[in-house]
């Protein structure tokens, strides 16, 4: 028999042969499930800088993980012993190997059982070199392992309040994977205990297991090794690990600039399949924290969907605040698949909304429109303040919504009526263009990212704290500075994380009075309770998740809390709250 | 039949003993808050479609109650959903849930 097998290396190779072969499977599926849209991008930046960029991405991600090195760094390094240790130790084997025998193109499984079929008394170059990092690669894996261990068993000592919940298979892959390492460990102690070709680690190991029948247990070792293997890989595409290679592919697409569709699509997949499952956005989410519902946050929601067992109240269960897409070390957009998965069909398109019949403004010289939105509406202050701002800072303006309302379309959208929510962006667009204005000045965040990313509008967007800095500075709007008020800002979701708008909002708030820190600033604030997205929760659990975040405003006692969305105002203000709540339009006006 | 020149007018009288509720329960089990509406119209005061059309979530209400269902699919579609009258609600009904899964229920209805 070739003195480099030995049959106990079949159920590795076995393994690695099905986790191949599924491999390609769905990876052909994936891509013929990817829309035209998505095709095209990917043919039109396979060749260019995009893929250079991809390849750094990877190398910074899925070999360093800086994004989880970011979020936590014990759990960081834990994540990058197993990746990059176990790499490490694959790459390092065959070079070893490559080594010892003189040969680039040996058989695939050598590298990996090295030890066992390393043979006695022969000598190549830098034997001790490999040897002592073998094994200090394989202390690195193993301390990660403890850490692992120590997060299954008690999550909060790395940082984490809740960890994930995982299914039956998950455990079964995570187990196989948690007992390769002290296998190889053990199988490789037991072979130096005789062949003295172990290093710092398994040589001292192998001489305390020389008291043991040595070569009776060494066979069974190395089985249980391979067999170890073999589970792990056999399961890989069916559980959370099959994101060490969709990851890959993950960020390359999203370098070719593909997007998600508003229907599922071969992206979806890649996207849903990238989930590691970490439970990162466990903690984040408010529906967990505040209103202690564990089955609905975004690892839960990937996973119903994967094991197509996805239930609409799940999908539904959202605030679609997106803390959890800015949490993600992988960056899934989960909102976004959400949304894919709360779609409901069948209803009349042809008439819809057709009782709307948008109104050309009379007077049609106007230069900027205003379109306050439905929540402005029942916050009435914040129109009176923008209107007076606008009087003051003397702009020809046209209230498009003053009277006849229409809804810009995003609720219904977020809640999977995308049909419905297209007719009332035909009858939007139709309004705003009609009035021939210049730009447009939204009051609600809602409003504005809907204008901004879901329309096609031939003039700029601005949402009102926008344009107010504008108008301080140009210097048409003048307040006085009011140094005895205290004011916290609260960031709505929809400009926050969703335009990236933090600093206009703040200079306008500087230029009345003192801006005082608050907890969960910026892209990590948290919801005001008033999501439109989430229709599952019901009232008292809408309030607790408010009363977080007041909270966390609050803890350096601010004289006022300004927000600059109608909704997270009207919502902070609702049942019993003793903070003076304002919008910045209300700040100004104020003056 | 004799044709006396005249026709009776087909009866538009609502038979509540009759009607069928399978609806209103199914949209009770799913929307527990329903239960809570007192009729108030807050909801009615301050709905964007009502500036338009005659709608209300009120108007939904009632026809969920009756077993109206022809004429409330129509009037479930008018909603765009922006959600000003659950803010308004005094009693914390859940109403954008309830136009959504009553628009679910008369869409799974029609099609049995």
């Amino acid at each position: 028999m070739n003195q480099n097998f030995h049959p106990f290396v079949i159920p590795f190779m076995l393994g690695v042969i099905f986790l191949v072969i599924v491999m390609i499977v769905r990876l052909v599926r994936w891509f013929r499930m990817m829309d035209k849209r998505q095709r095209v991008a990917v043919s039109r930046n396979i060749i260019s800088f995009k893929t250079l960029k991809a390849i750094w991405e990877t190398i910074r991600e899925s070999l360093f993980h800086r994004n989880i090195f970011k979020t936590n760094f014990v759990l960081g390094y834990m994540h990058f012993c197993f990746a990059f240790g176990w790499l490490m130790l694959i790459v390092m084997g065959k070079v070893e190997e490559i080594f010892a025998s003189g040969k680039i193109f040996t058989e695939p499984w050598l590298g990996i059982f090295f030890k066992y079929f390393e043979p006695i008394g022969e000598h190549y170059p830098l034997q001790g070199f490999f040897a002592f990092v073998m094994d200090l690669l394989l202390l690195f894996v193993l301390s990660g392992l403890i850490l692992a261990f120590i997060k299954r068993s008690r999550s909060t000592i790395l940082g984490l309040r809740k960890t994930t919940n995982h299914s039956p298979i998950d455990r079964t892959a995570l187990t196989a994977l948690w007992l390769i390492f002290p296998l190889r460990l053990f199988s490789e102690s037991i072979t130096a205990s005789y062949k003295g070709n172990g290093g710092f680690l398994t040589q001292t190991i192998g001489n305390w297991l020389s008291v043991l029948p040595v070569e009776t247990i060494e066979l069974p070792a190395w089985w249980a090794y391979s067999i170890a293997l073999c589970v792990f890989f056999a399961l890989m595409p069916f559980t959370r690990y099959m994101h060490i290679f969709t990851e890959v592919l993950l960020i390359f697409l999203r370098k070719w600039k593909v997007v998600e569709s508003a229907e599922k699509t071969g992206y979806t997949f890649i996207e849903l399949y990238s989930c590691s499952r970490c439970g990162i956005c466990i903690d984040t989410c408010q529906i967990n924290s505040a209103a202690n519902i564990n089955n609905t946050q975004a690892v839960y929601f990937i996973r119903d969907v994967r094991e197509e067992q996805l239930q609409d109240e799940i999908a539904d269960n959202c605030l679609m605040c997106n803390r959890c897409t800015n949490a993600c070390p992988v960056g899934i957009e989960q909102t976004q698949i959400r949304r894919i998965y709360r779609r409901k069909k069948g209803f009349d398109s042809e008439k819809l909304y057709d009782y709307i019949k948008p109104e050309a403004p009379k007077d049609a010289q106007a230069k900027v429109l205003y379109f306050a939105g439905c929540m402005s509406h029942l916050t009435p202050g914040i129109i009176t303040a923008m209107k007076q701002i606008l009087d003051n800072a003397k702009i020809d303006y046209h209230f498009l919504d003053e009277d006849k309302s229409i809804c810009c379309g995003r609720p219904l959208k977020q809640q999977g009526f995308l049909e419905q929510a297209n007719a009332l962006m035909r009858k939007n667009s139709e309004l705003i263009n009609n009035a021939g204005g210049t730009v447009l000045v939204t009051s609600c965040p809602i409003c504005y990212n809907s204008f901004a990313k879901d329309y096609n509008l031939s003039i700029p967007v601005m949402h009102h704290s926008q344009y107010i800095e504008q108008l301080l500075n140009e210097g048409k709007l003048k307040v006085s500075k009011k140094k005895e008020l205290r004011i916290a800002y609260h960031d709505p979701c929809e400009i926050s994380r969703g335009h990236n708008i933090y600093e206009s909002p703040r200079n306008i708030i500087t230029k009345v009075g003192e801006l005082i820190p608050a907890g969960n600033e910026k892209d990590d604030s948290l919801c005001c309770g008033g999501s439109l997205a989430n229709t599952i929760i019901n009232p008292e659990q809408l309030t607790a998740i408010r009363n977080q975040t007041l909270d966390t405003l609050c803890i350096n006692h601010p004289d006022i809390l300004a927000t600059s969305c109608p909704l997270c105002k009207k919502s902070f203000q609702r049942g019993g709250n003793t903070i003076k709540v304002m919008d910045i339009a209300e700040l100004i006006a104020l003056d | 039949m004799i044709n006396f020149g005249y026709t009776l007018n087909k009866s538009g009288a609502i038979n509540l003993v009759e009607a069928d509720l399978s609806l209103y329960n199914d949209l009770m089990k799913k929307v527990p808050s329903f239960a809570r509406c007192i009729g108030c119209g807050g909801c009615a005061a301050t709905c964007a479609a009502r500036q338009h059309t005659d709608f209300s979530v009120l108007k939904c209400n009632m026809l969920i109650r009756r077993g109206e269902y022809d004429t409330l699919s129509k009037e479930l579609n008018k909603c765009m959903l922006c959600g000003k009258c659950s803010l308004v609600c005094p009693r914390n009904v859940n109403t954008r849930a309830m136009i959504i899964q009553a628009r679910l229920l008369v869409n799974s209805f029609s099609k049995r």
